[in-house]
Order: C-alpha cells, then sequence, then structure tokens
C-alpha cells in the first residue's frame, strides 16, 4: 500500500472519527440532562412537599380530628389512625397468603400447569389498576353489606399486597441453591421442615423486605379506599363502619377550595411520604445487613 | 457389561447394587450395574467426567426422587432388603444412609442447631444427652476443639475446610450405617482436604464409607476398594491397590495411567 | 499403593479423643407424619385462591357491567355522550383520555429513563452511581397521591405560564400544531397528566433499565470497545440489543402503570366528561379519575353499571399490555436462538 493510499484511508478515518466523537458527545450530553431532569424533579417535589408540608404541621394535626371546611382547628388523626389499622391488618392477611403461594410456586409448582397458571395471573394481578380492586371489593362486599366500611377496605389493600408478596416470596425462594435443600433431604428431613427450617429461613431477609415493600406500597394507595372504606369525618375503631384514611382524606381535601383543608392535605402528604420513605430505606438496610 | 465383584468371602456387603438401570429422561445413565459395596471399608468411585460415579451415589439415598424427570430401575439392598421398593418411609431410609456433597451447606443456623437438626427430626434428647451428641458427633468430625467455643455461632462464619467437616459432623449425629461422600474436597485447599481425608480413615472404623472423587490420587490415598466408571458402566471394581498396581482391564489401565482424562 | 495411612502414631492420639462407640441402632420414629400432608395443602389451597381472585375479579366486574353491557352494547366503546341525567352512556373520552395521557407520557418517559440508565452505568462516577440510583429508586416509592397533589398545586401553574401560554402563542394560526396546542392554558389537562404520569413512571422504567444494563457481562462491552467504538456505540449497537428483553419489560411495566394509575391523573386533568377539541391542553377525563370522581356517587343503574364497564375495560386494555408484552419477549428471544 502506497503511503498516499493509507492517508487517503487515514484521512477518511479521521473524518467518520470526528463525526463519531461528536454524536458520543451529544449522546452523553443527553444522557446527564436526562439524569439532571429526574433528581431535579425529585428534588423539587420532595422540596415542595416538606416546605408546604411541615407547615401545615403541628401538634394539633396528630391530636384533632379532620375539621369541616373553613374551621380554625383540626387535625388528621382520625384519618392517621385508620391508615395504620387498615395498612396493618391488610398487611397481616394478605403476608400469609402470599408467602404460602410463593412457597407453593418455589417448592412445588415449579413446573406444573398449576405453577405456570398462577405466575401468569400474578403477573395480571401485579399489573391490574388498583382502582379496579375497589370496584371488585365494592361489587362483593360493599353492596352486599349495604355500607362501606373499613373491613371492606382492608379486603381492598390485601388483595394488592398478595400479589407482590407472591413475586418477591418466589424470587428469593428461587435463589437458594438446591443443594441447601438436598442436604436437608439427606438427613431425611421431610418436605414441610425442609422448606419451613431450610429453605425458607435462609430466604428471610428478601421475603421480609418484601413485606415492608408490599406494606410501603398499600400505605399510599388511594384507589382502593374510594368506594370501600370511603371516608369518615369522626373517629372510629368499628372496622364495619367507612373509615378515614390519609389518602382519601388529603384526596378530599386538596380538590377543594377550602385553604384550610389544603394546609391539612399537604400535612398529610408529608407524612405519607417521610412514612413511605422511611419503610424502603428500612427495607433496604434489612436486606443489606443479611447479604 | 457385568463387573465381576471380587471380594474375599469374610468381606460382608453392606449395599448391594443389582442391575441397576438409570434414566435422566430418556438419557439412559447408568447401565446395568451390579456391585457390592462392602461394610466397614472405604469404597471409593473413580472415572471421566459424565461417567456416572455421582449419579450411582444419589441413587443409594434415593435423592434422585426429588426431581420426576430422573428414574431408578432395578434393586438396591440395603443389608439384604431392597431400599427402591421399601414401604418405609424415605425419610427414615435417608437417615440410615448419609450425604455430604462437593460444596459445603451449613443450614442458617447456629453451629450447634445446624448438628442438632438431624436429631430433632428423630429423637427428642433432653438438652444435656443432646449436648452429649452434639459434642460426640463433632469430636467425631474432628471439629470440636474449633468450635467449642462458638457453639451458637451460626455455621456460615466457618472457614470452607471447616464448614464441610460440620455437613459431615451433621450427618453423623443421627448415627447412620452408610456414609456417601460426592466430591468432598473439591471445592477446598489441599490443607483441608487432608484433613478431610484423615477424617475419612477414622471413619471407617464406625460407618461404611463410599466416596465419589475426581482424583485418582485421592482414591489410592483414602479407599480400601475402588470402582472405575465409564459412560454409565461399571468397569472394574476390586481391592485399591490391585486396581491401580494391576488392573484387570485395559480400560482402567489406560485412565489410570493418564491415557485419557 | 495401599489405602492405609503411614500414621500410627495419629491413631494413637485419636485413641484419647475417642468418645463412646455407636451403641445398638437408634430407634427413631418420624415427627408428625400429617405435616408434610397439611402444609402441602396450604401451599396448593394459597395458589388456587390466587387463581379463584382472578376470576372473581372478572366475573364481579362482568356482573357489574352486565346492564351497561346489555344496553349499550359495544358501541359504548366509541360513543361519547355522558349524561347521568338522560342516562346516555358512553366511554368514548374517557378510553381517550386513558390511552392519550398514557401515549405522552410514554414518550416522555422512555427517552428519559435510558438516558438516567446510561448515565447511571456508563458516566457516573463511582461515589456517584450509589446515591443517584438509590435516589432514582426512592422516587418510584413516592405514592402517587402526592405527585397529583403536587402536580394540581405547584406544577399546574407554573406550566400554565411558562409552557402553555407562551406555546400557545407561538403557535398560534399554523395548521396542526396550533390546533394541538388551543384550549384553555391553566396547567390542567391531558398534557399536564401527560407530564405528572411521565414523572411518575420513569423511575420504574429507568431502574428495570439499569438492572438490565449492569447485567451485561463486561467482556461484551470490552470486546466492542477493543475495536474501537465510543461509549455510546457500545450502549447503542450492543447493549441496548443484548438487554432488549429487560427493556422491553420495563416500558411494559411503565405502560402498565401509566394506564392504571388513579391520583396522579386525577388531581389534574380536569374532570370534563366532553372532549371539545384534539388539543392536549384541553381538560378531559381518564377512565381511572372518572371512577374516582363519580363512582361513590354515582346511583345503582346505568351511571353505575357504566362506570363499571369502563373499569372492565380498563382491565382489559392493562391485560392486552400485559400479554403483548409477554408475546414480545417471547419472540425476541426466540430471535435470539436463531441467530446464535
Amino acid at each position: 500500500m502506497s503511503t498516499s493510499t493509507m492517508s487517503a484511508l487515514d484521512a477518511k478515518r479521521l473524518a467518520m472519527h470526528a463525526k463519531r466523537k461528536r454524536v458520543n458527545q451529544i449522546a452523553l450530553s443527553l444522557s446527564l440532562a436526562a439524569m439532571a431532569f429526574g433528581v431535579f424533579w425529585l428534588l423539587w417535589i420532595l422540596f415542595e412537599t416538606v416546605r408546604l408540608g411541615v407547615g401545615g404541621l403541628s401538634l394539633q394535626t396528630l391530636t384533632e380530628m379532620t375539621p369541616p371546611p373553613q374551621a380554625d382547628t383540626g387535625g388528621l388523626a382520625n384519618a392517621i389512625f385508620g391508615s395504620i389499622v387498615m395498612v396493618g391488618l391488610a398487611t397481616l392477611l394478605g403476608t400469609p397468603i402470599g408467602v404460602l403461594a410463593g412457597v407453593y410456586l418455589a417448592e412445588y409448582g415449579q413446573k406444573s400447569w398449576l405453577g405456570g397458571t398462577v405466575r401468569f395471573i400474578n403477573d395480571i394481578l401485579l399489573s391490574a389498576p388498583s382502582i379496579v380492586v375497589g370496584l371488585f371489593i365494592y361489587s362483593v362486599v360493599v353492596a352486599r353489606m349495604k355500607s362501606f366500611s373499613g373491613f371492606a377496605g382492608i379486603l381492598a389493600l390485601a388483595l394488592i399486597v398478595i400479589p407482590v408478596v407472591i413475586r418477591t416470596t418466589e424470587n428469593m425462594l428461587s435463589l437458594i441453591p438446591n443443594a441447601l435443600r438436598e442436604a436437608a433431604y439427606a438427613l431425611g428431613t421431610p418436605k414441610w421442615k425442609v422448606i419451613l427450617s431450610v429453605t425458607l429461613k435462609s430466604a428471610r431477609a428478601g421475603v421480609l423486605t418484601g413485606i415492608l415493600l408490599a406494606l410501603a406500597r398499600i400505605s399510599g394507595e388511594t384507589a382502593p379506599l374510594l368506594f370501600t372504606a370511603l371516608s369518615n369525618q369522626f373517629w372510629t375503631s368499628n372496622l364495619g363502619e367507612p373509615m378515614a384514611s390519609l389518602p382519601v382524606t388529603i384526596f378530599k381535601f386538596a380538590m377543594s377550595p377550602y385553604e384550610n383543608w389544603q394546609k391539612l392535605a399537604w400535612a398529610g402528604v408529608f407524612i405519607i411520604t417521610i412514612g413511605v420513605l422511611l419503610l424502603n430505606i428500612l427495607a433496604r438496610l434489612l436486606f443489606k445487613n443479611k447479604h | 457389561m457385568d463387573a465381576k465383584v471380587d471380594m474375599p468371602v469374610t468381606e460382608k456387603a453392606k449395599l448391594s447394587v443389582r442391575n441397576l438401570n438409570f434414566y435422566y429422561g430418556n438419557f439412559h445413565a447408568l447401565k446395568s450395574i451390579n456391585l457390592d459395596i462392602p461394610e466397614k471399608k472405604v469404597t471409593a468411585f473413580i472415572g471421566p467426567s459424565g461417567c456416572g460415579k455421582s449419579t450411582l451415589l444419589r441413587t443409594l439415598n434415593r435423592m434422585f426422587e426429588l426431581y420426576p424427570e430422573q428414574r431408578a430401575e432395578g434393586q438396591i439392598l440395603l443389608d439384604g432388603s431392597d431400599i427402591l421398593t421399601s414401604r418405609e418411609d424415605v425419610s427414615l431410609i435417608r437417615a440410615k444412609i448419609g450425604m455430604v456433597f462437593q460444596k459445603p451447606t451449613p443450614f442458617p443456623m447456629s453451629i450447634y442447631d445446624n448438628i442438632a437438626f438431624g436429631v430433632r427430626l428423630f429423637e427428642t434428647l433432653p438438652r444435656v444427652e443432646m449436648d452429649e451428641r452434639v459434642e460426640w458427633a463433632l469430636k467425631k468430625a474432628a471439629l470440636w476443639n474449633e468450635v467449642k467455643d462458638k457453639l451458637n455461632q451460626s455455621g456460615s462464619g466457618l472457614s470452607g475446610g471447616q464448614q464441610q467437616r460440620l455437613c459431615i459432623a451433621r450427618g453423623i449425629a443421627i448415627k447412620p450405617e452408610v456414609l456417601l461422600l460426592d466430591e468432598p474436597c473439591s471445592a477446598l485447599d489441599p490443607i483441608s482436604t487432608g484433613k478431610i481425608e484423615e477424617l475419612i480413615h477414622e471413619l471407617k472404623s464406625d460407618y461404611t464409607v463410599a466416596i465419589v472423587t475426581h482424583n485418582m490420587q485421592q482414591a489410592a490415598r483414602c479407599s480400601d476398594y475402588t470402582a472405575y466408571m465409564y459412560l454409565g458402566d461399571l468397569i472394574e471394581f476390586g481391592p485399591t491397590a490391585e486396581l491401580f498396581m494391576k488392573p484387570k482391564r485395559k480400560d482402567t489401565e489406560d485412565y489410570i495411567t493418564g491415557r485419557f482424562g | 499403593m495401599a489405602a492405609i495411612l503411614p500414621a500410627n502414631s495419629y491413631d494413637a492420639e485419636r485413641q484419647l479423643e475417642r468418645t463412646q462407640p455407636q451403641g445398638s441402632p437408634p430407634v427413631r420414629r418420624r415427627v408428625a407424619p400429617w405435616a408434610d400432608t397439611l402444609f402441602s395443602l396450604l401451599a396448593h389451597g394459597a395458589a388456587w385462591l390466587t387463581l379463584a381472585l382472578l376470576a372473581g375479579i372478572i366475573v364481579s366486574l362482568l356482573i357489574g357491567a352486565a346492564p351497561a353491557i346489555k344496553h349499550f352494547g359495544l358501541s359504548f366503546l366509541w360513543s361519547s355522550d355522558w349524561d347521568p341525567v338522560q342516562e346516555k352512556f358512553g366511554g368514548l373520552v374517557m378510553i381517550y383520555g386513558t390511552l392519550m395521557t398514557s401515549f405522552i407520557a410514554l414518550l416522555i418517559a422512555v427517552p428519559v429513563s435510558f438516558g438516567i440508565a446510561l448515565f447511571l452505568t456508563e458516566l457516573a462516577p463511582g461515589w456517584l452511581k450509589r446515591p443517584l440510583g438509590i435516589a432514582v429508586e426512592l422516587l418510584a416509592a413516592v405514592p402517587s397521591i402526592v405527585y397529583g397533589m403536587w402536580g394540581l398545586l405547584v406544577f399546574g401553574p407554573i406550566l400554565a405560564t411558562f409552557v402553555q401560554q407562551p406555546l400557545q402563542s407561538l403557535f398560534s394560526g399554523v395548521p396542526f400544531l396550533g390546533a394541538l396546542v388551543s384550549g384553555p392554558p391553566v396547567g390542567i389537562g391531558i398534557l399536564s397528566a401527560g407530564i405528572i404520569l411521565a414523572i411518575m413512571i420513569i423511575p420504574f422504567i429507568a431502574s428495570v433499565m439499569r438492572d438490565v444494563f449492569e447485567v451485561t457481562p463486561p467482556m461484551l462491552k470490552e470486546s466492542a470497545y477493543g475495536l474501537g467504538s465510543t461509549t455510546w456505540e457500545v450502549v447503542w449497537k450492543v447493549v441496548l440489543p443484548y438487554t432488549k428483553t429487560g427493556v422491553v419489560g420495563g416500558v411494559m411495566l411503565g405502560l402498565g402503570r401509566a394506564l392504571g394509575e388513579t391520583m396522579a391523573v386525577t388531581f389534574v386533568i380536569g374532570n370534563m366528561n366532553q372532549l371539545s377539541s384534539l388539543s392536549v391542553f384541553e381538560a378531559a377525563n381518564s377512565i381511572t379519575s372518572a371512577l374516582a370522581n363519580e363512582f361513590a356517587e354515582a346511583g345503582e343503574g346505568l351511571h353505575q353499571a357504566s362506570l363499571i364497564y369502563l373499569g372492565l375495560v380498563l382491565f382489559f386494555i392493562t391485560f392486552v399490555v400485559l400479554a403483548c408484552s409477554k408475546v414480545l419477549l417471547n419472540k425476541l428471544k426466540k430471535n435470539e436462538g436463531a441467530r446464535a
């Protein structure tokens, strides 16, 4: 190859290279912009939530009931209580079912048709809009009982917990190597004990994380409660009555034109955000510690 | 291909394999195996990868039954009675035939509980007796001195060699009659391997030991009898010294002298 | 080569350490043999329960919507009347609202998520990777009602002043674009809802993309770099094709969430059951916002049945998206096999 051909080749390569370099620069700057874009929204939303939320937060907020519009006093006590009760009971109800079904998928149904079907159905339930779950519970429970109730709200939330826990339990159990199971079987351990004392025990950090994440998720859910637990202006601990909850109360107050209601709504949003973020951080730490 | 079972009359067979055929789905993995594993001796299984030695070991405690596409036909006699068709609960059979795997598998619990786990399945012992059993098992596995002060710590905190000895202690604690070792040293460094080999020599006075190994020298060091397998067939079986110094079949000789690997 | 170890002294040592020899074989009994059956029953039962739940949801939706289905049939899907007084219902406005807001959300979210995932895996300096990654994941955990409220009370007014009004004056008179940005620029409407939705689903899609980018084998990337590729070329031509199944899965996940999202949309979409123009600035309704606003007060009868009919349609749409994503993923996997 003569030098002139070589330099022609080089020149072509250099020209292409310059163009490629430019494309690279543009693409990478855009990616930086995208990252900044994402962080920007997060910071702005959190900032506003804190600013407007802390402003409306006081001891009153935690101790007094939801007020009528344009009142001077009032808080979110009944809504907070209702949320804690419904979210807690829903998690307690949904977790055993979810864990057991997850155990089925990972330990009994790896190749069966039931296992395949349940996996597919779980995917559907996971991506089903939560408002549809509310509709379902409405038709089945509220219409029958002829009244909205905290109980219906708990059922609706539990139906959201179950698919999440099934997915995380199955994933965590599948990560446990078969050798560990075989070692237990080799000792003559019966299957139920292998699952409970060895497999599930080894996976417990991941499974617990999944449960915590499900709990965090339903703490912020509004739609399923809209026509199941509805809301209640007053305090109630009777699950057969409509029950106030933070998300539904926020929804009602924020969409209204009344200033005291809007302030309380921001305070509520602040409380929910802090609660959910703390739960997520807790779940992360739990997972990290065991690994 | 039947191997001539060359055993002196005084040796009693603990496990007898008769016409054993094994299938992974349609794949014929073990072909008509006939073999007697002598009592209270160490029998080693050697052969190139894929020859079926681990498969054979895993039929002896019916471990293959966990996987529906695997099946065995034939007889496996433990002290004369067939375990493949036995009506006894498989858990009780497995309690008589212990197994240690390639990678150490400590359970997610304390060292004490790891040992006690198997015992608690079958016996209810008062605390004092359980302590004694745990100590006995750990001494037998040559691990007691290293862990006696940390019985409440997690088993996964031990080194690889210690974990493997923990698994052996766990298997011994339920007082089996046979110990199956599936390449127990392949994940361990040479020093830990040496300790385990010493242990095997110890254990044979109380248990019948069957060990699968990739390492011919290990077989030569540890075992009394050796079986050479190739592609699902048992090619030759005999006292270790004879098999390694004067193998009866050319295939065996080729493998041992390294003509193929 | 005898199989006997040379250490006789070793034997003597061990003699001292040996404890009680084995006695007669131990008596063994099984612990609670019925426990296996019980546990298996429980696990199987839970699995069947999941099946029953889905069946129950579909059946109850069908029963609830039956009056409306009988009355309107499939024409419900393209009629835009919504008159509770005259009992005439048609879901076109809501269906359009749902689809349009989700479309806008994906349009914005997919490129941005891709950029974020690219940044997190290739560009971010080590010390920044973890905190930023955690920040993105925490964004995904923020409840949608926060987005909704923030969108209504903070973002909407700003969107109106700084984006909508300028856009309107910019494109006024331009044939297609002008129509697209006509309508009241007050910060609520389809565009606002779409943007809020986008911000909401970005963390999901970005996390999934980041996760699959991260598990690309380093050797694959190194081979590309070794040939002299730029970072962008490696990502676009090697990593993305390698991870396309995960990427598609992530996008579908985001789409599913956008379609079914209630709160983030209800606050800012404007709750209008008529669609006066094609403008994205118009207030409208999505299926979820219509349900959220009207269901609790809707009287038993055709109004309620029509709303449930809408819920059924939404469920069907999310199911179709899920099924399509599974089919697409299967096809992609098969293509990879053929090429290999």
